[in-house]
């Protein structure tokens, strides 16, 4: 705990030497992105996969993970104005893994939201989900800022409707990452038409934040860190000046600048995953701008995953990311370079070994 | 006569087998040959590939898939190796049984069990064109 109260202070610092720092281009920012906004922050927790093994027994370290992103949230000083959960709360979307992440976030005290994995889904399409959380996708407005929701972890109709013999097995199969049987996620028409009217309603100089699961870019197919439509997506958010996309999935730190959109991925509290460069055999095309996280240790159980708190600061994010076994990072746009950056590792010669993966 | 030719038959047999025991030469093969033995590894791969995505080598669930889609992390060009964690020089099979006991909290295999092999067959193939790098952290 006390290890926690000096991330937060030193999160209240950064914060502060960011807004010093910031002060010359803020007014470049605001020339660019209209009026100022409230500054605010939120939290962000994701990828919980809480397993079921049988009767009342759940899978204990992904438990752990959870439980402790949801403990220090609940400490965050200032306090967050919401909490986003980034999806996959199940690993295989029964009932009995709902339920027991739902409580788990019930501990919260703090407005929560939440975002469909493919975890949460592909048992029932989402049902018993909706029936604890709400829409699969909606939006709301918060102090100056449009907050969308997406569910992107949808795929082709011949998949989910006529592929599997059982929904269980249509469960099985889109929960192995790298099971070739798997399908490409996708936003669909569907909630592309609505996306278009829902943006058609708000004005181009809104800061807009969209949170999906799948990241809304192209990074490695083979594991779907890939939305199928991402092209079309990012067409919609294109008038918009000042446009953060946040997603989960990925199980690691990834950013990346495409036009006018920064994204900014989340850790998971489960377990990491690789990046795409470690796997030999794939072709992926992972951001350059990343630095990555540090190669995980097994040997600590949850090194490698962890949460982030994000100040809203100007309608930029930055992303700090609160990482269990290692110093916490954070990631920040910066207007001068119009970019997020990472605030200590960005330059070549910050790096570190452990940043090396292969 | 019946007799003299069954003696004949087999004195044929024994030769012929004879002759092809010589003609069996032992670094003469054909492409067909090389082609039955990586039939024969790949069988033992998609064995291991079996192992690794299945929850059968634990006890609550969990598969090695979970951390390692397609085997990645896992490194096997670098072992044996200094393993920083146990302060000693170890070899793949040893996480293999590490992660076993650990995450998956299930009993350790044999060095030269089937099931182990076929683990290492999987974690190699998926790291098929990376050089050898031993002691690699």
């Amino acid at each position: 705990m006390n290890d926690f109260r000096l991330n937060r202070r030193d999160f209240i610092k950064r914060a502060g030497v960011a807004t010093a720092a910031a002060a010359f281009p803020l007014s470049v920012v605001e020339l660019a992105f209209g009026a100022a906004q409230d500054k605010f922050t939120f939290a962000h927790i994701s990828d919980a996969h809480i397993q079921h093994v049988k009767g009342t027994e759940f899978v204990r370290n992904w438990d752990r993970g959870l439980i402790r992103a949801v403990a220090e949230a609940n400490l965050l000083t200032p306090k967050p104005d919401f909490v986003m959960f980034g999806g996959d709360l199940a690993q295989l979307g029964t009932k009995e893994e709902l339920d027991h992440g739902a409580e788990m976030l019930s501990r919260l005290r703090h407005k929560t939201y939440c975002v469909m994995g493919e975890h949460d889904y592909y048992l029932d399409l989402g049902e018993y989900w909706s029936k604890l959380f709400g829409p699969h996708y909606y939006s709301f407005d918060h102090k100056g800022v449009h907050f969308v929701v997406l569910n992107s972890i949808l795929t082709y109709d011949e998949w989910t409707y006529n592929r599997w013999p059982t929904a269980r097995q249509r469960m099985l199969e889109m929960a192995g990452l790298d099971n070739p049987n798997g399908s490409p996620f996708m936003v669909g028409e569907k909630q592309r038409e609505w996306l278009r009217a829902d943006l058609a309603r708000v004005a181009k100089t809104t800061p807009i934040v969209l949170f999906s699961h799948s990241p809304i870019q192209k990074l490695y197919k083979g594991w779907n860190f890939w939305t199928e439509d991402a092209e079309q997506v990012q067409a919609l958010l294109k008038p918009f000046p000042t446009v953060t996309v946040i997603y989960g999935h990925v199980h690691q730190i990834q950013y990346n600048q495409v036009g006018n959109i920064t994204f900014h991925s989340v850790m998971a509290t489960a377990w990491p995953w690789p990046y795409p460069q470690s796997y030999a055999q794939a072709e992926h095309a992972m951001p350059k701008l990343t630095v990555p996280m540090n190669r995980a240790d097994p040997f600590f159980e949850r090194d490698a995953t962890g949460w982030q708190f994000i100040d809203m600061d100007t309608g930029r994010v930055m992303m700090d990311y609160n990482l269990y076994n290692n110093t916490s990072r954070v990631v920040a746009y910066n207007p001068a370079t119009r970019q997020p950056e990472d605030r200590v590792y960005q330059d070549p010669s910050k790096r570190i070994p452990p940043q090396d993966h292969y | 006569m019946k007799a003299i030719t069954v003696t004949a038959t087999l004195g044929a047999v024994l030769l012929a087998g004879t002759i092809i025991g010589f003609l069996a030469q032992a670094d003469e093969f054909t492409k067909k040959d090389q082609e039955r033995w990586q039939n024969e590894y790949m069988a033992v791969v998609q064995k291991g590939r079996a192992l690794w995505t299945s929850a059968e080598l634990g006890t609550k669930g969990v598969a090695c898939a979970q951390c390692h889609p397609n085997a990645a992390n896992t490194h096997p060009e670098t072992y044996p190796k200094f393993q920083q964690q146990l302060g000693r020089v170890i070899a793949l099979r040893e996480m293999i049984n590490w992660c076993i006991q650990q995450p998956l909290e299930g009993k350790p295999l044999a060095f030269d069990d089937p099931k182990m092999i076929a683990l290492e067959s999987y974690i190699a193939y998926e790291r098929r064109g990376v050089r050898m790098d031993p002691g690699k952290h």
